[in-house]
């Protein structure tokens, strides 16, 4: 029984029943499948997270978040610039308690390398109704090249903890046609 | 040393340290505590979540989800699996325990930590969930708390190898220690590693709450955190594991179809099964996706072959024990025929079936690098562990303890007819949980989130109809298995404080089987034997992976492309 | 482990090395420990100091 010491001495070299044998085959390739098509994935699908990071300091963020708004907004939306930048822009958006700043606008099927830091705590970018989420770290930056597909009213819920206030944390992403 | 007493227990013929049984006694007993307060917390939590009923206001909301997670997640699990952990070195080795005193002093700083951290939590100071994140700071105590916790706990993974050191040299057993106590070494290992890096990453952060060290790095405290928090679900997975041989031993005198291929599976979970820290990484900057990649998979999924191996090696071990006694007839007898209405079959089959269908697909899925990107913080992710730590290891806890209750605390399980029926309720409340939680997930609802009407926030937004739907049954789950829970709660302390004592040897099997016949027991039987019914279940579930696994590619495939 | 020597005449067992191993609880405790610190920890962290600043 598996409550007692195995009752042969050398166990070992036990025959292992050709169910297990088998069922141990499929498992093992059914992984390398699994693994191999997150390498796949990265070499044809287009959905892949970029890496691509660096530190930062929540006032050197700021700036260039400020800059952004200062070049590029084109109106306000509940009190809250809204920025329309050009194509393939660099877009630095960040989160703070509890507001995702600015409110962006972009244009369908167009590139734009999208910034994403924090002011104060962490924050957790979840972009609805397509549920893209992202982790967002205070002295940290993350550069996504994202590439709208449909065009609509997009909101940016906060989905990391972030004290009281954490369900007010609201930002809007708007795209549309050209 | 030579003043240790021993009883004899009458159903096993096992000889019983006295200390090892009130050590075993003392951990269960503090768990139960835990998991009653941690479960109070939960069901307020779900009741909040659904959108008519919001029981809790938002500060109340995430203090009590903080203490939820504090005191079922680590609390209860680990001093259950402390209990375990003595159970399968000092009783199944016939073995004293070594250092007792240690033991003891193992026990009262994990319970003087636990009792700590709730009561900074309960203070108001402390709501930075279980995770606690920097740079949100907790109260001092919160996390000296958990320190004290995480050394009891080491200590008592320290008495529990010790243990198999003194049984080794004084040749209480003969040739390899048993299976089960392989598992519980695994479990006590991954245990190590968790609680040291716990100790590692809590200890500067505790500096930190005094104002002696000036900054703690969010991404290197998550890295390191999560090589506890996620590895400490990992001592769930292989102490569950463990017990489910355990319980297939006891009840049915059930053996491994093979030492060789689950002792196998075992090692591949103590060399690769904590890389799965990374599951909590995969959106996050400054880590690259070959570290991403090759952690979340477990090293290519030989974690994942491990627990696939123990998917069919413990229900074949029952079937096989099953046939052997008769029931031989069609491919489902042998199931059909278990005892269905011993609550500690039940429970462990349901946790058996839940687990994998729950919480080990979902998690290998959410765990793949890019699919990660659509499920991040979502309620998946509590779907998914409900369907691991809960479905999976407190119902196996629960059933083991409807046994640990005759054979240890010498107790008649009070309430038979309520026992008989607790693991379904608490399953069926479970598997509701993880699924309206996974299907909210699914649709975007954010975790740990008060309002998802987003009443006072500056833009309007709305999840769509389906969601709310979701969280109300959700809601409904969730007082299922709270009267689950009641129940269980009801039971073991009727049984220990008020049961009747049991003096004489006990048939732990259902009276429905015919005595264990000699077969079960001997090996080269790997010819013959013949376990139909168990491969039809692992193929059903081999099919629900992988349609699974491809169908969330596919949601993967209609997002925003990015790169 | 057991106690009693092999008899005169018969062959000494010899235990398989992977038996060996999987009877070697400290090794296991060594290896399960080495393993995720090097891979997990240690590998990340070098990720992680390597972050460059920000232009």
């Amino acid at each position: 029984m598996a409550i007692s010491p195995p009752s042969d001495k050398i166990w070992w070299n036990n025959p292992v029943h050709r169910v297990e044998l088998i069922w141990i085959a499929v498992a093992f390739a059914w992984g390398l499948v699994m693994f191999f098509m997150m390498i796949y994935w990265h070499a044809t699908g287009s959905q892949n997270l970029a890496t691509e990071s660096y530190r930062t300091t929540p006032n050197a963020y700021y700036a260039k978040v400020e800059r952004n708004v200062a070049d590029w907004q084109v109106r306000e939306l509940n009190g809250i610039p809204v920025i329309k930048p050009p194509i393939g822009a660099d877009i630095y958006l960040l989160g703070r308690m509890w507001l995702w700043y600015p409110v962006i606008e972009l244009e369908r099927g167009q590139s734009y390398r999208l910034h994403l830091s924090s002011l104060d705590l962490q924050h957790g970018f979840s972009l609805q109704p397509i549920n893209i989420n992202v982790q967002v770290h205070p002295g940290y930056e993350h550069v996504l090249t994202v590439t709208p597909d449909k065009s609509g009213e997009y909101t940016v819920v906060c989905n990391e903890f972030c004290g009281l206030g954490h369900h007010m944390m609201l930002g809007k992403i708007f795209v549309v046609d050209r | 040393m030579s003043k240790t007493l021993f009883r004899t227990c009458p159903t096993t013929g096992l000889k019983i340290d006295l200390s090892a049984q009130a050590l075993i006694k003392a951990n269960a007993v503090a768990a139960v505590v835990f998991l009653a307060i941690g479960g109070l917390f939960g069901l307020s939590v779900a009741l909040t979540r659904w959108p008519a009923v919001h029981l809790l206001p938002a500060d109340w909301f995430y203090l009590a989800l903080t203490a939820h997670g504090l005191d079922v997640l680590l609390l209860w699990i680990i001093f259950f699996e402390i209990a375990v952990l003595y159970f399968a070195s000092a009783i199944l080795l016939n073995s004293r325990i070594a250092a007792p005193r240690w033991a003891w002093a193992a026990f009262a700083l994990m319970l003087t930590g636990g009792l700590v951290t709730n009561v900074a939590v309960l203070q108001g100071q402390s709501t930075v969930m279980f995770t606690s994140y920097p740079p949100m700071m907790a109260a001092q105590h919160f996390y000296l708390g958990l320190i004290l916790f995480a050394v009891g706990a080491l200590i008592a993974c320290g008495v529990f190898f010790g243990t198999l050191v003194i049984a080794r040299d004084e040749k209480t057993y003969q040739g390899s220690i048993p299976l089960v106590t392989f598992g519980a070494l695994t479990a006590a290992i991954i245990a190590v590693f968790t609680l040291a890096s716990g100790a590692i990453i809590l200890i500067p952060t505790w500096l930190w709450s005094m104002g002696l060290v000036s900054n703690i790095d969010p991404l290197m405290y998550k890295l390191v955190w999560w090589a506890m928090g996620h590895s400490s679900q990992q001592i769930n997975v292989s102490a569950h594991v463990a017990i489910w041989y355990a319980i297939a031993a006891m009840l049915f005198g059930a053996k491994p179809l093979s030492e060789k291929v689950s002792r196998g599976a075992f090692l591949l979970y103590i060399l690769f099964l904590q890389l799965a820290s990374a599951h909590h990484l995969l959106v996050e900057p400054g880590l690259s996706s070959e570290w991403k990649v090759f952690n979340t998979s477990y090293a290519m999924y030989l974690a994942v072959l491990g627990s696939m191996i123990h998917g069919l090696s413990v229900p074949g071990a029952m079937e096989a024990a099953q046939r052997a006694r008769g029931f031989n007839k069609g491919i489902f007898e042998w199931l059909r025929k278990a005892p269905w209405g011993n609550p500690a079959f039940s429970g462990m089959f349901l946790s058996l079936v839940m687990f994998g269908f729950l919480g080990g697909i979902s998690g290998v899925v959410m765990g793949t690098e890019q699919i990660n990107i659509i499920i991040h913080n979502t309620l998946y992710v509590p779907g998914h562990f409900h369907g691991t730590v809960v479905a999976g290891t407190t119902l196996t806890f629960m059933a083991m303890t409807y046994l640990l209750i005759p054979l240890i605390f010498q107790r008649q399980v009070a309430f038979p007819k309520l026992a008989r029926w607790q693991p379904y309720v608490f399953g069926l409340g479970v598997a509701g949980i993880s699924l309206f939680m996974m299907g909210a997930g699914t649709l975007g609802v954010s975790r740990r989130h008060w309002d998802i009407t987003f009443a006072t926030a500056p833009f309007d937004f709305n999840y769509p109809p389906t969601a709310f739907l979701m969280m109300a049954l959700n809601g409904m789950s969730a007082i299922a298995a709270s009267i689950g829970g009641l129940m269980f709660i009801v039971i073991v302390v009727a049984s220990v404080f008020f049961g009747k004592p049991v003096r004489d040897k006990i048939i732990l099997a259902a009276p429905s089987g015919q005595p264990i016949s000699g077969a079960v027991a001997t090996y080269g039987s790997a010819g013959t034997l013949r376990i139909p019914g168990t491969l039809v279940l692992v193929g059903i579930f081999f099919v629900a992976f992988v349609l699974y696994y491809f169908v969330n590619w596919k949601y993967l495939s209609e997002i925003w492309p990015m790169r | 482990m057991s106690d009693k020597e092999p008899a005169a005449g018969e062959e000494p067992v010899r235990i398989p090395f992977m038996q060996r191993v999987l009877d070697n609880h400290f090794l296991l405790l060594f290896l399960g420990v080495v393993v995720p610190t090097v891979l997990y920890i240690i590998w990340g962290i070098l990720e992680l100091v390597q972050i460059p600043v920000a232009p």
